[in-house]
C-alpha cells in the first residue's frame, strides 16, 4: 500500500512538474498566463491515440509525430493570436481560453466525446518490494527526471538558456543587449508546448484520453505555480511535488477522497498564499507603473 | 417640474445616440411579452436578464478595481445553494430565500476578500479561481445534504406564470444595473465611489497617497458585487427550480468574463450588451439543425462552441476594448473644451460651440 502510494505520488507530481515548469517558463518570459497550456497535453494524447490505433504506426514514429505536431500547433497559435496583444493580460487569458475551447471542440468533432485509451509504451510490470509496478509508471518517472534535468542544463549552461533568463528578468534591457526578444519568446513557447506534449505522451496510457481532460490538470498546475511563486522554475518543481503528494494522499487515505482531492490541494495553496503572498520562491516583481 | 424633466431628457438622452439607443432598448424590453407569448422566447430572455446581473456584477468587482476575479461563480453558487437548502429544509418561499441567498453571497464576498486583500495580479486571480472549486469538492463529498452531482431540485417557482417571471427578472435586472451604474459613475455628484474605484484601478499607490483607504473600497467592491451576483444566483435557482454543481462551474465564471470583455470592460453597459448579444446567439445556434454541407453528419448546432470561441478571438483581436465601446466611440465624440459627449456627426459642441475637429 505505502509503496504504491509513493509510486503514484511520484508519477502525479512528476507529470505536474513537467506541465508547471512549462507554464512557469512562458509566464516568466512573456508574462502571459497561458490557459491553453494543458490542452497541448490533450492534443499530444490524441495524437498518440490517432497515430497508433487509427493509422497503425509504430510507437516511436507516433511519439515523433505527436510531439512535432503539438509544438507546431503551439507556435502557430502563439504567432497568430497572442503575439500582437501580449500587453493586455486579461485579453491574453481569454484568448488562450478560447483556443483551449477550440482544440477541445475540434477533438470532439474529429473523435467524438468518448473515453479513449492510448498505447502503453512498454507493456508489463516489475515487482519491487512486494508491489507490482508497471513499466509505464517507471518510464514516466524516468522521462520526467531526464527531461527536467535537460531543461535545467539548458537554462543554466547554454547561451540560449542565459538569453531566456535575461529576457525573463527584463525584456527591454535584454533587447538592448542584442537579444532577439521575439525569437526568444517563440523559443520559450516551443519549449513549453514540447514539455506539455511530452507529459501528454507518457501519461496518456495512465489517464483516460477524452476532450475535457485538460481542465482538471489546468487548475492543479495553476495552483502549483502560484504556490511555488509565479515565474520561478524551482518553485514550480517543489510545488508540483507538494500538490501531487497531497492529492494522492487524499485519494489514498481519506473516505470520499476522489471528490475532495482537488479541493484540498487548492486549500493548501490558499493557506500558503495567505501567509506568503508571493508564493514559496516567488520573485516580487517591481510594481509595474505607467 | 415636468418641463424641466423633459428638458433634462432632451439634453442628456436625445442628444447622445448611445443613450438614446439604450433608452429605446429599455422601453422595448417591457413590450416583449406583448409581442410574443411563446414560452421558450420568454424563457431565454429571463435567463438573459439574470445573467446580465451576473456579468455586470463581475464588471463591478473586476473591471472597476482591476482585481480580475476568476471565481465569480462562487457567489452565484453560494446563493443558489443557500436558497435551495433553505427552501428544502425550512420550507421558506422565494421572497425570503432570494434576499437571504444574496446576503450569504455577500458574506462569501467578505470571505474571498481575506486572501484577496493581501494578493494582487495573477495571484489574486488564481486564488479566486480556487474558491468555487473547493466548495464544489465539499458539495460532492457530502451528497446526503447537498444532493451531490444531481443537486437539489423541486424548489418553489418564482411565480405562477412565465410572464410574471419575466417582469420580476426584468425589474430586478434594471434595478441592479442602475444601482451599480450609479455607484461606478465617476461624474456623479451624489456618490464618490465611482471616481475612487477608477482611481484605484488606474494607480493604487497614488490613490492611497491621496488619503483614500483603498482596502475599504476593495472590500466594498467585493461586498456589493458579491451581493448582486448572489441575487442572480438565487433568482436562477428559483427560476429553474434546481440548484446543482453547474452553478459553481469553472465555465460559468469564464462566461461572465467573456460576456463582459466582449461587450466592453469597465463600462457596465458593455456587460449588458455582451450578454444580450452572445446568450441568444448561442441559443439560436443550438436550434440550427442544418448539416454543414449537404449529406454530412455534422450539424451547425454541433459547431456552436467552435463558432463562439472563434468569434470571441476575432472580437478580442480587432476590437480589444469591446464591441459596445467600439460602437459608442464611432457614434459619439467628446468635446475637447468642455468634455461633454456629442453625436459624432455634429461639427460643433452642443453646449459650448467649440469645433469638434
Amino acid at each position: 500500500m505505502f509503496q504504491a502510494f509513493v509510486i503514484q505520488a511520484l508519477v502525479t507530481g512528476g507529470v505536474y512538474a513537467l506541465l508547471a515548469v512549462g507554464f512557469s517558463l512562458i509566464f516568466g518570459v512573456a508574462r502571459m498566463v497561458n490557459l491553453a497550456h494543458t490542452s497541448f497535453l490533450m492534443l499530444a494524447a490524441y495524437g498518440m491515440f490517432y497515430t497508433t490505433y487509427r493509422l497503425g504506426l509504430d510507437v516511436f514514429t507516433a511519439i515523433l509525430i505527436s510531439l512535432v505536431a503539438t509544438v507546431i500547433i503551439g507556435l502557430v497559435s502563439y504567432k497568430l493570436f497572442i503575439d500582437r496583444i501580449r500587453e493586455h493580460e486579461v485579453t491574453v487569458m481569454l484568448i488562450t481560453l478560447a483556443l483551449a475551447s477550440i482544440f477541445q471542440e475540434s477533438m470532439i468533432l474529429a473523435f467524438g466525446a468518448h473515453f479513449r485509451e492510448a498505447p502503453t509504451l512498454i507493456p508489463g510490470y516489475v515487482e519491487i518490494i512486494g508491489v507490482k509496478v508497471s513499466y509505464q509508471h517507471l518510464l514516466t518517472i524516468a522521462v520526467v527526471a531526464v527531461v527536467l534535468l535537460g531543461i535545467w542544463l539548458l537554462l543554466s549552461k547554454t547561451k540560449l538558456g542565459i538569453a531566456i533568463r535575461a529576457t525573463a528578468q527584463d525584456t527591454e534591457v535584454a533587447n538592448l543587449m542584442g537579444i532577439n526578444v521575439s525569437g526568444i519568446l517563440l523559443v520559450a513557447m516551443g519549449i513549453a508546448a514540447a514539455l506539455a506534449a511530452i507529459a501528454g505522451i507518457v501519461v496518456a496510457p495512465l489517464w483516460v484520453v477524452f476532450p475535457y481532460m485538460w481542465m482538471s490538470p489546468l487548475v492543479m498546475i495553476m495552483a502549483i505555480v502560484v504556490l511555488g511563486g509565479l515565474g520561478s522554475i524551482k518553485g514550480s518543481l517543489i510545488g508540483a511535488f507538494i500538490i501531487g503528494l497531497v492529492e494522492v494522499a487524499v485519494v489514498f487515505y481519506l473516505p470520499g477522497g476522489a471528490f475532495l482531492r482537488g479541493a484540498i490541494a487548492l486549500l493548501v495553496m490558499v493557506i500558503i498564499l495567505v501567509f506568503r503572498p508571493e508564493g514559496l520562491y516567488g520573485i516580487v516583481f517591481e510594481e509595474e507603473r505607467l | 417640474m415636468l418641463r424641466r424633466l423633459f428638458k433634462d431628457f432632451q439634453g442628456d438622452v436625445l442628444a447622445i445616440p448611445g443613450r438614446l439607443i439604450a433608452f429605446i432598448f429599455l422601453i422595448a424590453l417591457f413590450f416583449i411579452p406583448l409581442i410574443t407569448q411563446e414560452s421558450y422566447i420568454l424563457f431565454i430572455f429571463i435567463l438573459v436578464n439574470i445573467f446580465v446581473i451576473f456579468a455586470v456584477s463581475w464588471d463591478f468587482i473586476s473591471g472597476y478595481t482591476g482585481q480580475v476575479n476568476f471565481g465569480h461563480a462562487f457567489f452565484f453558487g453560494v446563493a443558489a445553494y443557500t436558497a435551495a437548502l433553505l427552501s428544502k429544509y425550512l420550507g421558506l418561499q422565494p421572497w425570503a430565500t432570494i434576499p437571504i441567498g444574496a446576503v450569504a453571497a455577500t458574506l462569501a464576498g467578505v470571505l474571498m476578500c481575506l486572501p484577496a486583500l493581501r494578493l494582487r495580479g495573477p495571484y489574486l486571480s488564481l486564488v479566486t479561481l480556487a474558491m468555487p472549486l473547493i466548495l464544489l469538492g465539499v458539495i460532492k463529498a457530502f451528497p446526503d445534504v447537498t444532493g451531490g452531482e444531481h443537486g437539489i431540485s423541486g424548489l418553489p417557482p418564482l411565480s405562477d406564470s412565465r410572464m410574471a417571471d419575466y417582469y420580476i427578472a426584468l425589474l430586478i435586472m434594471i434595478g441592479s444595473v442602475l444601482i451599480m451604474w450609479k455607484l461606478t459613475d465617476a461624474k456623479s455628484g451624489l456618490v464618490r465611489t465611482g471616481i475612487i474605484l477608477h482611481a484605484i484601478r488606474e494607480d493604487e499607490i497614488a490613490a492611497r497617497a491621496t488619503g483614500i483607504n483603498t482596502i475599504r473600497y476593495k472590500l466594498l467592491a467585493f461586498i456589493i458585487g458579491g451581493f448582486f451576483a448572489g441575487l442572480a444566483g438565487a433568482l436562477y435557482a428559483h427560476f429553474l427550480r434546481i440548484a446543482g454543481p453547474s452553478s459553481l462551474d469553472l465555465m460559468l465564471s469564464f462566461q461572465a468574463i467573456i460576456w463582459t470583455v466582449f461587450g466592453g470592460i469597465v463600462s457596465i453597459y458593455g456587460a449588458v450588451v455582451g450578454v444580450y448579444l452572445l446568450y441568444p446567439l448561442m441559443e439560436l445556434l443550438r436550434q440550427f439543425n442544418i448539416p454543414v454541407w449537404p449529406g454530412s453528419e455534422i450539424m451547425f448546432s454541433d459547431l456552436r462552441f467552435l463558432i463562439f470561441s472563434a468569434m470571441v478571438i476575432a472580437i478580442l483581436l480587432f476590437m480589444p476594448e469591446g464591441i459596445a465601446v467600439w460602437i459608442r466611440d464611432k457614434m459619439e465624440r467628446e468635446c475637447p473644451r468642455c468634455k461633454l459627449s456629442n453625436a459624432s456627426w455634429r461639427r460643433t459642441c452642443r453646449a459650448c460651440g467649440a469645433s469638434l475637429y
